[in-house]
Formats: C-alpha cells, structure tokens, sequence
C-alpha cells in the first residue's frame, strides 16, 4: 500500500480519544479499514444493563472511516468530519468487542463519502450503521479551503 | 432533579450545570482523552457529549411527564467548527415529545452559544413507566 500504511499509522498508537477508549486496529482492505473496540466498564453507558454508551462507537467509526478515505488516498491529508449519522440496529453485546468496519466509496479533491457498519462477531448481525463526508482541511490546490480550522 | 451520567461519562470528565426548570447544561473541559487530531477535540467525544446532553434534556422532560426508559434510534452529527482546547458546553431541546417517540436536538459550544461548534439531531424511542 503505497503512501498510507493504516497497520503502521495504528501501531503508533490512535493517541489522545481513541487511546483513552482502548480502541485497536484490526484489518484493512483497499478502501476500508476495520477497527476493535474490546469491552471495557468505564464506556458504561448504560449501568442497569452493562451495554455500552453510543459515544465510543461513533468515535471509532469516525475514526475507521477516516482510516478508509487516507488508504484511498494513499497518503495522509488531514481532514474534519463534516457530519455523520448514525442508525443504532441494536445494543452492543455486553462483555464482547465491538468491530467498526469504515468504507471510502467516493472521493473528491475536497470532500470524502464514507459508510461503515459495526458488529460484536456476526457481521450479518450489525448493530450500528454509519453514513458521513469529511472535508480537506487546509489549502486544497489553491482553492483556500480552511475553514474547518477557524475556532 | 438529579441528572444520573453513565461510567462513559468520567472518560470524557463531564460534569453537570443545572438551573432551576431549564433543561441541564453538560460541560466537558480539554484533555488529553478527548483528544483527536494535535491541538482538537476528537468529533466521536464531541457526538458523545451532544448525545449525553439529549439524553439529560429528555429525561428532564420525561420527568415531568412520570419518567420512561429512553432508547436511541439515531443520530446525526453536524460538525461546524473545531474543538479548541477550551472547555466545552452542550444542551439538549426536546422539539417534540411523544408518547413513544422523542424528538431532540443538541449543540455543543465554547466562546459562545450562539457559536456552534457542532450540532446534533437525535430520535429516541420511549417506554413510559
């Protein structure tokens, strides 16, 4: 894979968010990128059932499908969520890793199209689907595409 | 009212602001957990505060109503601005309650309310008590 490496970029560590949730690489293909979210109790959203809170499943997806737009790229080009939704199929299965699985099916100089769904073991099962754009950030060929960056 | 906050909570440090009858206002200040590119918030903690700012609104309103359990459906996120690394506030407006659907839009902010720097819209299915 020429110009973006996700394994490499993952073995320096996801840092910041995605290291205070635990999350880890787990496989990639040309446009996608797979990444497991083991179960832990402090991403507890729910106490009464143990299943854990929507926030860390969108914050791996959001990171999956950032993974998938920089492999189709093949190079890393800094870049901002624009927005994304998310659909909850089902809960999370307590106790199981969850797998979010990010997919780039359109590209653009500026903008990136990406899905993805997550699953705790069955990918015929889901139990979250993702549909998002992320916007370049920085000068985009001149274009002065910045604002993403202004506080 | 007392506004319960799940275990997720502590990742992202969040603590609660509460005035008397308005729906609360949920603060998360800048750490290196929450972290997403160098200098930024991470947008999933962002998401994860807007959604736990819906929820804390929701069941502020259920409460008057006699309480329910509160299931998500969906959510989509609007991302306008970058986090910088300052404290950041979001509330929750429940723009429609029903009797088993819930309709609910967040926004987070820093300097200003009126300064966005992200969004949220929310549905949630309700199982009254």
């Amino acid at each position: 894979m020429a110009g973006f490496d996700p394994q490499w970029f993952a073995t320096r560590g996801f840092g910041g968010h995605g290291a205070a949730l635990g999350m880890r690489y787990h496989a990639h293909g040309d446009d996608w990128a797979e990444l497991a979210l083991p179960y832990d109790e402090r991403l507890i959203g729910d106490p009464a059932s143990g299943v854990i809170a929507s926030g860390p499943i969108i914050t791996m997806m959001d990171m999956a499908t950032s993974l998938a737009i920089w492999i189709k790229r093949q190079a890393f080009v800094p870049h901002a969520t624009l927005d994304l939704r998310v659909d909850y199929l089902r809960p999370a299965t307590p106790g199981k890793t969850v797998i979010g699985r990010g997919e780039c099916y359109r590209i653009t100089r500026s903008i990136a199209f990406v899905r993805g769904q997550a699953h705790d073991g069955d990918p015929g099962d889901p139990l979250a689907h993702v549909a998002g754009t992320f916007m370049v950030v920085g000068d985009v060929a001149g274009m002065g595409l910045d604002r993403r960056i202004e506080a | 009212m007392t506004i319960g906050l799940p275990p997720y909570a502590e990742i992202l440090r969040v603590s609660v602001e509460l005035e008397d009858g308005a729906p609360p206002v949920l603060l998360m200040p800048f750490a290196d957990d929450v972290l997403g590119r160098p200098g930024f918030l991470h947008g999933g903690a962002i998401s994860g505060l807007l959604e736990m700012a819906a929820i804390a609104a929701l069941q502020h309103a259920l409460e008057a109503e006699g309480g329910g359990a509160i299931k998500p459906v969906n959510v989509t996120v609007d991302f306008m601005r970058g986090g910088r690394d300052k404290p950041t506030r979001a509330a929750g407006v429940v723009t429609r309650l029903g009797t088993r659907v819930a309709n609910v839009e967040a926004t987070a902010w820093q300097d200003e309310r009126e300064k966005p720097i992200a969004a949220a819209r929310m549905n949630y299915l309700i199982v009254r008590d």
